[in-house]
């Protein structure tokens, strides 16, 4: 009823291969991006812009990230944190080294550097595969980590490794309010979002879906495994990379190299299984149910226990709320294997229909 | 499924009534709000408990003598596990709350502080960091609302050195000291300082670094067996103190020799180790043990009153409590400070709570008065002194407790002070920030 | 050129405490092919049940069999609640699961026995063996050695266990294909549930050794980033590979911080020691552009 694509013609090649074919997605795209845009900025409080909306978005980007490398192309990856600092640093050093640097286009050239970085460490998933490729990526994040605290250039000679990044200012306009960042990351994740969107039914996004499903067979077919292989490794790592820009100028401020560590990796691998592997909406879900419920947790547990009178002290709910994140997580494996963008789909599919029975 | 939404409401509802609670207005007047991003889980979570633990013991103690000058204290905990993003949400969430009678804000984590730096100074809200975090924010006319307080890292090596000195009958010349420590920001602040006092004291340093999370140290070790250093100063965090104590046994190297920071010299660091442990020393800048009047009567009072936060009592008196009583007792002086000059008995705003900390003097008499005698050392900050104090005391492990070595020993002010400046200074370049002028304004008063 | 062989001496002592945690992960990945996260988290959990038993005032070899008791219920539970619901689900699902499983223990095991800091003591003091050190001035610790010994002896009884033994055997059956086992009668879960078990044991030896050599604390679950390199060089499903790799990974990374900063240091300035968290991984990256499937591990034949 609510959801029905019956009725809608595509008369040309154009309307059957635009972005979104189905007109309920284009007004729920459209409805979402002004809510975004217009909405949310004019209700949501600071909390909300700087301790959930910006990190949310994001790692959002940083699980699109992830998300084309392992929910497309196939190749686990385990080191996303790394390259998220190799953005932040590499963001950092054209800011503050070069006289009169655009921000947008340190940004750009933070993810081409993420992107170089990233086809280095993608060049042995060519012989390697699966968990083993997994362990090896861990590689990646070690050894970044490492060169970042290592060589004081990196950093601009901080005695500590920390670099503390300069204001985000675009043609002379200060983003210094946390709802102005919330703005300007909202627009570089769509922007992105929407590149990835089209990337992945593209001829690249179909090359990398046949390596995922098969790299032997798609190789026999005619895709050639290198390029494409390294092709979603150097992708994947720019958003990455774009990501991590973002996390220092416009949610952090000041960022060390161990910030950026193998638990961040986790957090975002967590993120697109949980909202599901291969599907563009699956990170922005995922992001928002990993940030999202140890906020939650945080803010219900204590006042459960105050509520029921339950002897619980500080150390008690901690414990527990790092269990029921474990517990969800399994749980949703268990019951959702595919993540919550498949739980959104099987909505949809109810939707075509509902509330009539046929 | 009626059953299931009724449990959806319940649980909707509750979750409302929270964000109600986080969210809602300010309270009551006359009181003074803490934030307290702590941790109790994670690898560090035994340290968090412990330190926590004192500083809420503290603030209930005031509670219960009847406020600061009358003015109760409320807080909130926020669990960040020890990681950057979660302390940060933790601030935010809590920010508001805070927004109007703040005390200073702890967050015992150096990652931490180092992103709740720029925030802080841009919200106006007075961050402490009391032996951990910015330690070039001991400059305050670049960092006004961000406070280092008593004694930093490289203050802390400085005073190690000296205290080495004064064993070797005032010389270090010739001598061999290996500097092993944490590979991350917190081993690295000192480099700079250890490295002007060997130019300065005439002994060769060897830096050895030993990978997060330091379990492992065998490497590292031979290489110390093998360079026959005269002493180890280790700047180790979490596992890596008990490794490297077990890993010294292992390699012969005698404990007496080792010399730990404050942060590898608490209970938790030597206990585990067990034998290992004898004779190492460590800094410190507050004392262990119940023997501080201040300390018994927190135990009398809260403890007795059965609201005491410790789960494991035995936790009571050991360096990690005391340093977290130590920490509420400056904050709560500081608003005292403030107090005295801007009304007593009126919750103070954050403006007048970041005068406090930085008109703050704790001296002997203050101390005495509060029953700390002996458990930190005298403070007295300034506009360019943030730190206001560069004081440790040497102690050393008998294989049950901390056993005092020394006096309150202070750093070679004049030469590790310069380095602070130097780097505020380019600090202030790349931010954009306009010192503010410290000397003017001492005229003014 | 003795303290070249104390390195290297140090090194392989340092590498068996690798492979012990290693063989854990190798034991459930050859049962269940099951990549397990949570072993580190399982080595936390035995190593402060010990200790928890031991506050409560059960002698030491109690504790021990209690903290077994609690292992075998821990990965009889994992398999009823978890595994079992998730047959025929993709590694990649299961290996998820895993980190779920971490992140449960590492609330659970502080919850039930405690989250200060704690000395272990085995009865074994961690000194360099007198005799050596005089004759050759070499440094080997007792300790290592005996962990090293028990680490062996494990190995074996494990080997001849799924050599020779019904259950062994099935297990592998089990590994191989899991429909093909549960259709010629082998009872899955049992299996499963068993190797969780024998993997509970593996993480209790591994916990023990480990939490007297460093105290019991969060950190143990660190050890779990040790033994990957050892199981990607080694090979996943390889019992003698654990092995093998951890006296690789052990040796090559102790004399990689000895000799390679110093080196680093002639090229750039700056002190590039510190090495040990990402050398072993990228050695075992360069051995696997050689050998992609670990030292000892099946090879896989890709068919269309």
């Amino acid at each position: 009823m609510f959801y029905r694509e019956t009725g809608q013609f595509k008369t040309s090649y154009g309307a059957d291969q635009q972005i979104f074919p189905i007109r309920q997605d284009r007004i729920g795209i459209v409805l979402l991006l002004a809510v975004a845009f217009v909405g949310v900025p004019a209700l949501g409080s600071e909390y909300f812009f700087s301790a959930i909306l910006i990190p949310f978005l994001i790692f959002s980007l940083a699980a699109l990230g992830l998300n084309i490398l392992t929910g497309y192309a196939g190749q686990l990856s385990l080191g996303s944190a790394a390259f998220m600092a190799v953005g932040a640093y590499a963001a950092y050093n054209f800011q503050v080294r070069v006289e009169g640097m655009p921000v947008l286009v340190s940004f750009v050239l933070a993810g081409l550097t993420a992107a170089g970085v990233g086809i280095l460490f993608g060049l042995p998933s060519l012989r390697i595969k699966g968990f083993y490729l997994a362990v090896a990526t861990l590689a990646a994040q070690f050894f970044i980590v490492w060169c970042l605290t290592k060589f004081p250039y990196l950093s601009n000679d901080s005695s500590s490794g920390v670099i503390s990044v300069p204001g985000v200012s675009i043609l002379g306009f200060d983003f210094d309010t946390p709802r102005s960042k919330y703005l300007l990351v909202l627009t570089l994740v769509t922007l992105l979002a929407l590149a990835a969107k089209n990337m992945v039914r593209s001829t690249t996004g179909r090359a990398w879906m046949a390596v995922r499903d098969m790299d032997v067979a798609a190789e026999v077919i005619g895709i050639r495994l290198m390029h494409t292989k390294l092709l979603a490794f150097a992708v994947s790592s720019f958003y990455c990379g774009v990501a991590g820009a973002l996390y220092a100028f416009c949610y952090l401020g000041s960022v060390e190299p161990d910030g950026f560590s193998l638990d961040m990796s986790f957090r975002i691998l967590f993120m697109i299984i949980v909202g599901g592997v291969g599907s563009i909406l699956g990170s922005f879900l995922g992001a928002a149910f990993i940030l999202l419920l140890p906020i939650f947790l945080d803010i219900v547990l204590p006042a459960l226990s105050e509520l029921l009178h339950l002897p619980f002290d500080g150390a008690t709910v901690s414990h527990i709320q790092l269990m029921v994140f474990g517990a969800l997580i399994m749980f949703f494996l268990v019951v959702e294997p595919h993540g919550l963008a498949r739980l959104w789909q099987i909505a949809k599919e109810k939707l075509r229909l509902w509330p009539f029975p046929h | 499924m009626i059953k299931k939404s009724k449990q959806f409401i319940v649980a909707a509802a509750v979750s409302a009534a929270c964000l109600a609670g986080a969210f809602g207005p300010a309270q009551a007047a006359e009181e003074q709000y803490f934030m307290l991003p702590s941790y109790r889980v994670g690898p560090y979570g035994a340290n968090g408990a412990a330190w926590y633990g004192g500083f809420i013991d503290y603030l209930s103690y005031v509670n219960m003598k009847g406020g600061i000058d009358g003015v109760q204290i409320a807080w909130d905990e926020c669990e960040t596990e020890y990681n950057n993003a979660k302390g940060v949400e933790c601030y935010e969430r809590l920010k508001a709350k805070a927004k109007a009678a703040p005390g200073p804000i702890h967050v015992m984590s150096t990652g931490i502080s180092y992103a709740l730096v720029d925030k802080t100074a841009a919200d106006k809200l007075p961050l402490a960091m009391m032996g951990y975090g910015l330690t070039m924010a001991v400059d305050g006319s670049v960092f006004p609302w961000a406070f280092p307080l008593v004694t930093t890292y490289q203050m802390q090596a400085s005073a190690i050195i000296k205290f080495l000195k004064d064993k070797n009958a005032g010389s270090l010349a010739g001598k061999k000291i290996v500097y092993l420590y944490h590979d991350s920001a917190y081993g690295k602040e000192p480099i700079l300082a250890l490295e002007a006092e060997s130019r300065l004291n005439k002994f060769e340093l060897v830096q050895i670094p030993v990978a997060h999370p330091g379990n492992e140290q065998g490497a590292q070790w031979q290489r110390i067996r093998q360079e026959k250093p005269d002493y180890v100063i280790m700047w180790g965090w979490g596992v890596m103190n008990m490794t490297a104590l077990k890993t010294a046994q292992k390699m012969g190297f005698p404990r007496e020799k080792m010399i730990g920071s404050w942060w590898a010299g608490s209970e938790e660091d030597v206990v585990p180790a067990g034998d290992a442990a004898k004779g190492y020393m460590s800094a410190t800048w507050n004392v262990s043990g119940k023997g501080v009047p201040l300390i018994a009567d927190i135990e009398k009072t809260v403890y007795g009153g059965g609201k005491g936060n410790l789960s494991d009592k035995s936790k009571l008196g050991t360096i990690l409590y005391n340093r977290g009583v130590s920490a509420a007792v400056l904050s709560v002086e500081s608003i005292r400070a403030a107090q005295a000059k801007y009304g007593k008995g009126k919750a103070m705003n954050p403006e007048q709570v970041r005068w406090g900390m930085e008109n703050l003097n704790l001296d002997d008499a203050r101390l005495k008065a509060l029953g700390a005698t002996g458990l930190l050392p005298e403070v007295k900050t300034s506009c360019d002194n943030h730190e206001g104090s560069g004081k440790v005391k040497l102690q050393q492990w008998d294989g049950s407790k901390w056993v005092v070595l020394s006096d309150w020993l202070e750093g070679n002010k004049a030469l590790i002070h310069p380095l602070f400046q130097a780097d505020a200074k380019k600090y202030a370049k790349e931010k954009g920030i306009t010192p503010r002028d410290c000397a003017a304004e001492a005229k003014k008063k | 050129m003795a303290f070249f062989f104390e390195v290297l001496i140090g090194g392989l002592l340092s590498g068996i405490m690798y492979s012990l945690v290693a063989l854990g992960f190798v034991l459930i990945f050859k049962a269940s092919g099951v990549f397990n996260f949570a072993q580190g988290a399982m080595v936390y959990f035995a190593a402060l049940a010990v200790v928890g038993f031991i506050d409560k005032g059960v002698p030491l070899w109690a504790s021990v069999i209690l903290a077994f008791i609690v292992m075998t219920l821990f990965g009889i539970a994992t398999e009823k609640f978890v595994l079992r619901k998730m047959v025929n689900q993709p590694p990649i699902a299961l290996f998820m699961a895993t980190i779920g499983l971490a992140f449960f223990v590492e609330g659970l095991a502080p919850l039930l026995f405690g989250n200060d800091v704690r000395p272990l003591d085995i009865g074994l003091v961690d000194e360099p063996i007198p005799a050596i050190l005089d004759s050759l001035n070499i440094v080997v610790s007792r300790f290592d050695l005996t962990a090293a010994g028990l680490a062996a002896l494990l190995v074996i009884v494990l080997a001849l266990f799924f050599q020779y033994t019904r259950v062994g055997r099935a297990l592998r059956a089990v590994a191989d294909d899991h429909q093909a086992a549960l259709s010629i009668g082998i009872p899955l879960q049992h299996i499963w549930a068993l190797v969780w078990a024998v993997a509970g044991f593996v993480a209790l030896v591994a916990g023990m050794l480990w939490g007297a050599r460093n105290g019991v604390q969060f950190a143990l679950t660190f050890t779990a980033l040790k033994a990957l390199p050892v199981l990607i060089l080694g090979g996943f499903t390889s019992v003698p590979g654990a092995i093998v790799g951890g006296l690789i990974i052990g040796a090559s990374e102790k004399l990689a911080e000895i000799y390679i900063p110093p080196l680093m240091q002639s090229v750039f300035s700056g002190n590039f020691g510190g090495i040990e968290g990402w050398f072993p991984y990228v050695m075992a990256l360069l051995f696997l552009l050689v050998r992609p499937e670990g030292l000892f591990g099946e090879k896989h034949i890709d068919r269309v």
